[in-house]
């Protein structure tokens, strides 16, 4: 099980390196809050250690500002990001 | 219901891995990158939902959680300036961090109080049965979490000028730095050693506040001007961050979604380093621009040379080609709307209008392209440093709009300045060069700019917006 995680570990790192890698500076900034959103899926984690009855009130306490917290970084970054890019848009639809 | 779900909740994790992917993938062109964004929001609602389908999982706490962050993250999104943004990215940033942080401490609190055998067998099959591991994964996302949260917190101030943007220095900063390193890694390898230890849950509590400790003595040295590595590279460290966490709870999808992110926030951070010739380790550590360095007898000398709008107006009107240089100042001033009306008046009159950007103008990576497509500059005429320099001599106005460093021919130049061998515009080769700036001061890098005295260069003192409505004022009367 720890072997193939690490396997998947190493193998998107190199994966993200080539998706990245190509990405024009003029898209920088919305890449960097796009990815930045993806990094709210320690959400998962966040879920879990809540809503698993297993810990007691300090675990519940931890978990819900972990969900909020998450939350923040997820709903926040996507839609920043679809503001920014929104911009982008507008005039590539005529030049493009 | 629920019980037959439990199978395929993994399946569930693999499609939202490969819409990150393909997301992510969008977001690499201009015309994909929307809808990029929204796919890569899709994976993250279904693993979302994926995870609320494991048994046994209690909600009322999770909607509350959620609900109070969903309203925070859509307020400040709709709310922030585009000219904001830096920060705003910063500190989204910064509660993924926290978030990470607080997983860890919940997960190592279930772990210590239940004990490991128990622990694992709420992870279900395939926990790995090795204390050392788990104790590592713990400790491990503890520290990047809280680098992460106090680091990004502390770019975010600087950022937003509540503190001061100039690095903060203090004798034998990188020994005490060094020092609560060693402190925090010796007590990783503790907990991974002997992770039932009476002391263990102090230990952990050393490696959380340790870790805030680094987020802020790392930031803390580091100028303004060098910002842009330092948020993607914080970025990095968040997704580093949600994968560790994903190896406590023998996750797959929060590794490879934080693998994903952890890589394109080293790229970045290379680019970032790379558009200003220096190492990682040179922007991190060096505290840059913490002196105004003296300029070498005979590199700067004679008599910057102010202009009025009035006759900026003459010399532009009669001009060709321009090149907008647009630097931070632009930002602070938000004159980005009034600048794109200045370069469509310029157009009118015949001229051929550029936009050159450096990849690290302003306080993030493309944080110029950001405005100008708020102020709906074309992006057709976007260029970039290496296509504008090689005809800089054919251009007849440079204007540069709140930029300093990074037109600053000392670059090139002067081998003992500091930003010696960096990229940058070379506008001193224009024919004429116009600086738009509120006073002499030297740029967020400290760096004396021996552009400003050169014989073709003219000052266009006072804020960029009144400066640049001024000449749009000149253009509309004369129109």
């Amino acid at each position: 099980m720890l072997g193939l995680l690490f396997f998947v570990f190493v193998l998107a790192i190199f994966l993200g390196v080539e998706l990245i890698s190509k990405v024009p500076s003029q898209l920088h900034t919305p890449l960097m809050s796009g990815s930045n959103a993806i990094s709210g899926i320690t959400i998962v984690g966040a879920l879990v250690a809540t809503g698993q009855p297993h810990g007691g009130t300090l675990v519940t306490v931890l978990g819900v500002i972990a969900v909020a917290a998450a939350m923040i970084n997820v709903v926040g970054g996507y839609l920043v990001t679809d503001r920014m890019l929104a911009m982008f848009k507008r005039k590539d639809g005529g030049s493009k | 219901m629920t019980e037959i779900l439990q199978p395929f909740i993994n399946y569930f994790y693999i499609v939202a891995s490969v819409f990150f992917i393909v997301g992510l993938k969008m977001l690499n062109h201009a015309s994909t990158a929307r809808r990029g964004n929204v796919v890569s929001g899709i994976g993250m609602l279904i693993a979302v939902i994926a995870t609320c389908l494991y048994t046994g999982m209690e909600f009322h706490w999770i909607i509350v959680g959620c609900l109070i962050g969903a309203a925070i993250g859509a307020v400040a999104s709709y709310a922030v300036k585009m000219t904001a943004m830096p920060e705003m990215v910063g500190l989204f940033n910064g509660f993924g961090g926290l978030a990470s942080l607080m997983v860890s401490w919940a997960e190592f609190h279930k772990w210590h109080d239940m004990g490991w055998t128990e622990y694992y067998a709420t992870l279900g099959t395939g926990a790995p049965d090795s204390t050392a591991f788990t104790a590592f994964a713990i400790a491990f996302t503890a520290l990047v979490g809280a680098v992460t949260f106090s680091g990004s917190l502390v770019a975010y101030l600087k950022l937003s000028e509540r503190i001061t943007g100039k690095p903060i220095l203090f004798a034998g900063q990188q020994i005490v730095n060094g020092l609560i390193l060693v402190v925090a890694l010796g007590a990783i390898t503790y907990l991974c050693i002997a992770p039932e230890a009476s002391v263990a849950y102090t230990v952990f509590t050393v490696i959380m506040v340790t870790g805030l400790i680094i987020g802020v003595t790392s930031v803390i040295p580091i100028g303004g001007a060098d910002m842009p590595v330092v948020i993607s590279l914080l970025n990095s460290y968040s997704g580093i961050a949600a994968a560790a966490a994903g190896f406590i709870i023998l996750n797959n999808v929060l590794i490879v979604a934080g693998a994903l992110v952890g890589a394109s926030g080293i790229i970045l951070t290379k680019i970032m380093c790379k558009a200003m010739n220096r190492s990682l380790a040179n922007v991190l550590f060096s505290g840059f621009g913490s002196t105004t360095t003296t300029a070498k007898a005979g590199a700067v000398q004679g008599e910057a040379k102010p202009i009025s709008a009035d006759d900026a107006f003459y010399i532009l009107e009669a001009a060709r080609s321009v090149v907008v240089v647009p630097g931070y100042g632009m930002a602070v001033a938000q004159a980005q709307h009034v600048v794109r009306e200045l370069g469509e008046l310029l157009a009118k009159n015949g001229c051929d209008v550029k936009y050159a950007i450096h990849p690290v103008a302003g306080r993030m990576p493309g944080h110029m392209n950001v405005l100008l497509a708020e102020a709906n500059v074309p992006y057709e005429q976007l260029v970039e440093p290496p296509d504008v320099n090689p005809v800089m001599a054919t251009v007849d106005v440079a204007i540069v709009i709140g930029a300093n460093d990074v037109v600053n021919p000392a670059a090139r130049e002067d081998e003992t300045s500091p930003i010696y061998g960096m990229p940058i515009i070379n506008v001193d080769e224009a024919k004429t060069c116009f600086v738009l700036k509120r006073s002499m001061a030297s740029g967020f890098a400290g760096v004396e700019n021996p552009l400003f005295f050169k014989d073709n260069t003219r000052m266009l003192f006072g804020d960029a917006k009144a400066s640049v409505t001024a000449l749009v004022g000149q253009f509309k009367d004369a129109g």
